[in-house]
């Protein structure tokens, strides 16, 4: 039963992805007689990003002038994520040890 | 403790490892990479030596205590610095274009690339830097001592 179910939800996945390879003028732009994959259809805010970045931030970087400045708070989780890990890897190994004593 | 071939290679090896995670970390502005790969690269130095060397040698050298600080200390420091330019907005680039520490301004288009630019980015690399070489390094030597613990008990 559970085979079953996997092999199902792999077929969907498949057909999905096969869908979006053969017809990818559904999920970005065409350019003439090439179906180009990659080119969102959205790109607004890209384009305010790739336009303004260099001047509102200075850096030359763009990705990093968006995790750390457009976008600081998920950068924000992400260090609290690694302070929790080192948390919690302290408090189970420390459990265990007083175990073993 | 490793034999010596293994050891005179940590030896060459970790000077070059740390300078490569600096140059990630204070390159992040300019150059892929940033806070996270570069403190991740330095970790694996620290990796290096404890494995290289055994763990009752390491721990003298590298104080557990020492990495915690660390890495509390740079979590402060990026939330701190966002703070500092709360005026306008939580995150705010409080530095960039200013002409002070880190504020000159960068002309738009391709350019070499300036150290001296990106306003409070540098500093929030090097404060994730801090903390990501704290976090992976207590991680490592937390992993390290209980293994000791482990091995010790079953013996």
């Amino acid at each position: 039963m559970r085979k079953l179910l996997l092999c199902t939800a792999l077929i969907v996945v498949l057909a999905a992805f096969l869908y979006v390879s053969i017809n990818p003028a559904d999920f970005g732009y065409s350019t003439g007689d090439h179906l180009v994959f990659g080119h969102p259809r959205y790109v607004d805010m890209d384009d305010y990003f790739i336009h303004n970045g260099q001047n509102q931030t200075g850096a030359n970087n763009i990705v990093t002038s968006i995790v750390f400045d457009y976008r600081g708070f998920d950068t924000l989780g992400e260090a609290s994520v690694l302070f929790t890990a080192v948390l919690a890897v302290g408090m189970v190994l420390r459990a265990l040890r007083r175990d073993a004593k | 403790m490793m034999s010596k071939i293994v050891r005179t290679q940590a030896n060459f090896l970790y000077p070059l490892i740390m300078i490569f995670g600096f140059y990630i970390v204070a390159h992040g502005h300019l150059t892929p990479g940033g806070g996270f790969q570069g403190g991740a690269v330095i970790a694996t130095g620290v990796a290096l030596i404890a494995v290289a060397y055994s763990y009752k040698n390491v721990k003298t050298w590298i104080k557990k205590t020492r990495l915690t600080a660390t890495e509390a200390i740079g979590l402060l420091t990026f939330i701190i610095t966002a703070l500092l330019g709360i005026s306008r907005s939580f995150f705010y680039n409080w530095l960039a274009n200013t002409g002070l520490l880190f504020g000159q301004p960068v002309p738009y288009g391709i350019n070499p690339g300036y150290l001296n630019t990106a306003g409070t980015l540098p500093i929030m690399n090097f404060a994730v830097g801090i903390e990501v070489l704290g976090g992976l390094g207590v991680i490592i030597m937390y992993y390290l001592h209980y293994i000791k613990e482990v091995s010790k008990n079953a013996v």
